[in-house]
C-alpha cells in the first residue's frame, strides 16, 4: 500500500515535470499550424529548420558561444579552485561567497550592469560581449561543481606525486585532475547549458545583426510562433538530454574500462 | 651507523602564530631506524615534513649529506614518503602506481617492469599489477605505498604513522615485515608515531618529543628504562611517578620510606621525581617489604594481573602475575635498580632536557 502511494506520488511529479515538454514534442510532430487541435504526424517542421537559414544560423551561434564560454569558464573556474584550495580558510569562504553572488543575482541586473560597462569601456557589443557575458556567468557554476570535489580529495596523493619526482604542474594534470574529471566536465556541462538557455543577459550585451537561438525565437515570437522553434526545442531538449545522461554515467563507466 | 646523514639544525616552525617546533636539533645517522614519538600536536609530522620538503622551517636548517637542502622542492629530494592514508592514486592501477616515480626519472620500460615485479615481491604481493587500488584492503594499500617509494631506491623512507588505519592483528603483521623490509634494503627509517608499543618493537632509535620539544633520545631499552623525565616515563608505558627526596648518592626517600637505589649525583636531600614501573613492583607479605599497602582494585588483564596499591595516600599500579584480591594488606618491595631517579623540572614551563644518549 505504501510502495502503490509512493509510485502513485513519483508519477505525479514525473508528469508535472515533463508534461510542458511533451506538449512541445507533440506538437513539433503535429501538421496542423494549430497548437488546438492534432492534424496528423509530420517531419514538415524539422525540414524546415534545416531549410531556415537565420534559424540555423543563430544554431550554430548558439553552439559556438555555449562550447567557447564553458570551456573557458571551466578552465578558469577550475584554475580558481586551485587557487582557493590553497588559501586560509577564511579568505576561501570570503571568496567562495562572493562567487555565489552572481548566480543568485538576477539575471536582468547583471544583463544591465554588463551592457553598462561595455558602453562605459566602448566596446562595440557582439559576440565578444556576448562571449564576455556568458563567461562571467558561468564560471560560479564551475566553481560550484568543482569545490566540493577538490575538498573531498586525498590531499596527500598531490603531495605523495612530488614526493615520487612530480613537478607542480605534471602532478596537477596526472594526478590531481583525473581525479577531478567528472566534476569539471559536469561543471563544463552545466555552464554549457546555461549558455545554450541564456535569453535576458545575451539580450543585453548582443549587437544588431548578433542572435542566439534564445533572442531568434523572441523575435519570431514576436510575429507569431512558428511549430518549427517546437521541432527546434525538441532538438535541443533532447541534446541537453543526451549530454546529461552521457556525463552522470561517465565515472562509472570509466571504472568499469580500468577494470577490465 | 655513524655518518650524519640528515642533519636537523635549530629548527623553528609555527602555524598562525602557533609554535609547532622550538630550536629543534637532530640528526639521523646513515641505515638508522629513527622513531619520532609523541602525542598528536607534538610536532612529530611537522619533523617529518619539514624533512621531506612539504613544509619549509621558519629558522634552521636541514642538512641531507652534508648539503643544505632547506630550500628544496619536494620533487628534488633523495627521500621517498609513505603517507598515513596511502595517497595511492585512485585512477591508476596497481603497476602504474609503483611505476609512477620511475617513469618521472625516464627508466627503461623493461627496468620498470622488473622494478614493479621485484617491489611486488617484496611487499608479499605478486601478481596484484593489474588491480585497481580501491580493490585492496587497507593493509594491501599499505603495503603498494610502501613499493611504490622503495622502487625508487631512496636513502631515506618518511613513514608518517603508516600502520595507524589498520587493525590491531595486521599492524602487529606490518610491525615485523618492516622490520624486515628494513634490513633487506639497507636504507634509513625515519618513523612518526604515537603509539608507543610500535616505536619500541620497530626502532634502533627513539625521538620522544611534546610540545615542539625533543624530550629524549635513545635506544628503545634506555627510553623505557631511563626516562629522562617525567613526561618520558607517563608517555612510554604504565608507571608509578611519585616525589621524592635524594637523601644522599644511591638511597632516595619515598612517601616517608628509605628506598635503596642506584643514582648518583643528584646531591643531598634534593626534591627529585622518582619511576617505578608496575611490573618492577613486588607485592609480599606485611613486614617483608619497604612500604606497606592495602589493594584496592585487581583487574585480569590476559598476561598478568594490574593491581592498585593504596599506600600512604598514594596509588600505585602493580603489574604482578600472582592474584592478590581486593582488601589485602601487603607490603612492596623494589629492587634498587628498578628505581629511576629523575631531575624535577624547575618550572612549568621550562625547557626539556635535550639529551642524545646515542653513542657518537
Amino acid at each position: 500500500m505504501k510502495k502503490t502511494v509512493g509510485r502513485l506520488y513519483l508519477t505525479l511529479v514525473l508528469i508535472f515535470l515533463y508534461a510542458p515538454i511533451a506538449t512541445l514534442m507533440v506538437l513539433s510532430f503535429n501538421s496542423s499550424k494549430s497548437r488546438a487541435h492534432w492534424g496528423g504526424f509530420t517531419f514538415e517542421w524539422y525540414l524546415g529548420l534545416i531549410s531556415n537559414e537565420e534559424i540555423m544560423d543563430a544554431f550554430r551561434t548558439t553552439l559556438i558561444l555555449a562550447f567557447l564560454s564553458a570551456f573557458i569558464a571551466t578552465v578558469l573556474g577550475t584554475a580558481a579552485c586551485t587557487g582557493m584550495q590553497f588559501m586560509r580558510r577564511r579568505y576561501r569562504s570570503i571568496i567562495m561567497g562572493i562567487t555565489n553572488i552572481p548566480m543568485l543575482n538576477a539575471d536582468i541586473v547583471t544583463g544591465v550592469s554588463l551592457m553598462l560597462l561595455f558602453i562605459a569601456a566602448r566596446v562595440s557589443m557582439g559576440f565578444t560581449t556576448v562571449l564576455l557575458s556568458h563567461i562571467t556567468f558561468n564560471i560560479p557554476y564551475v566553481i560550484l561543481s568543482v569545490m566540493p570535489r577538490y575538498r573531498e580529495l586525498n590531499k596527500s596523493t598531490y603531495e605523495a606525486a612530488l614526493d615520487l619526482g612530480a613537478g607542480p604542474v605534471y602532478a596537477f594534470f596526472k594526478v590531481v585532475l583525473p581525479d577531478l574529471m567528472g566534476a569539471v566536465l559536469s561543471g563544463f556541462l552545466m555552464s554549457f547549458t546555461m549558455s545554450l538557455d541564456d535569453f535576458i543577459i545575451t539580450h543585453f550585451t548582443q549587437g544588431p545583426g548578433f542572435d542566439t537561438l534564445s533572442t531568434k525565437i523572441y523575435s519570431e515570437v514576436k510575429k507569431g510562433i512558428n511549430p518549427e522553434i517546437y521541432a527546434l526545442s525538441t532538438i535541443m531538449f533532447l541534446a541537453v538530454l543526451i549530454l546529461l545522461f552521457f556525463v552522470n554515467y561517465r565515472p562509472h563507466l570509466d571504472k568499469e574500462n580500468v577494470k577490465k | 651507523m655513524s655518518n650524519k646523514l640528515i642533519d636537523l639544525q635549530n629548527i623553528s616552525k609555527s602555524f598562525g602564530g602557533n609554535l609547532v617546533l622550538d630550536e629543534l636539533d637532530l640528526y639521523i645517522r646513515e641505515n638508522e631506524f629513527l622513531t619520532l614519538l609523541g602525542p598528536s600536536g607534538c610536532g612529530k609530522t611537522t619533523t617529518l615534513r619539514i624533512i621531506g620538503g612539504f613544509e619549509t622551517p621558519d629558522t634552521g636548517s636541514v642538512l641531507f649529506e652534508g648539503k643544505d637542502i632547506t630550500n628544496l622542492a619536494p620533487d628534488k629530494r633523495e627521500v621517498n614518503t609513505v603517507f598515513q592514508k596511502y595517497a595511492l592514486f585512485p585512477h591508476m592501477t596497481i603497476a602504474e602506481n609503483i611505476a609512477f616515480g620511475l617513469k618521472i626519472r625516464k627508466k627503461s620500460a623493461s627496468y620498470i617492469k622488473d622494478k614493479i615485479r621485484y617491489a611486488l615481491k617484496l611487499v608479499n604481493l605478486d601478481g596484484y599489477e593489474k588491480r585497481m587500488p580501491d580493490s585492496l584492503s587497507g593493509g594491501q594499500q599499505q603495503r603498494i605505498a610502501i613499493a611504490r617509494a622503495i622502487v625508487n631506491e631512496p636513502k631515506v623512507l618518511l613513514l608518517d604513522e603508516p600502520l595507524g588505519a589498520l587493525d590491531l592483528k595486521l599492524r602487529q603483521d606490518m610491525q615485523y615485515e618492516l622490520i624486515r623490509l628494513k634490513n633487506e634494503l639497507g636504507i634509513t627509517f625515519i618513523y612518526v608515531t604515537h603509539d608507543q608499543e610500535e616505536a619500541l618493537t620497530m626502532s634502533d632509535t627513539i625521538v620522544v618529543m611534546n610540545q615542539g620539544y625533543i624530550q629524549q633520545i635513545g635506544t628503545p631499552e634506555q627510553v623505557y628504562n631511563e626516562p629522562e623525565n617525567a613526561f618520558v616515563a607517563d608517555f612510554i608505558g604504565d608507571s608509578n611517578i611519585l616525589p621524592g627526596i635524594m637523601i644522599r648518592d644511591e638511597l632516595v626517600e619515598i612517601l616517608g620510606a628509605r628506598f635503596d637505589c642506584v643514582d648518583k649525583g643528584f646531591g643531598e636531600n634534593n626534591p627529585v621525581d622518582v619511576v617505578i614501573r608496575p611490573e618492577d613492583i613486588d607485592l609480599v607479605s606485611p613486614g617483608e617489604g619497604t612500604i606497606e599497602g592495602i589493594v584496592t582494585d585487581t583487574i585480569f588483564k590476559g598476561v598478568h594481573y594490574e593491581m592498585c596499591v593504596m599506600s600512604r595516600g598514594f596509588e600505585f599500579i602493580v603489574h604482578s602475575t600472582d592474584y592478590y584480591p581486593e582488601n589485602i594488606k601487603v607490603d612492596l618491595k623494589v629492587n634498587p635498580f628498578d628505581i629511576q631517579i629523575m631531575h624535577k623540572p624547575e618550572s612549568e614551563d621550562e625547557k626539556a632536557v635535550e639529551i642524545d644518549e646515542r653513542l657518537p
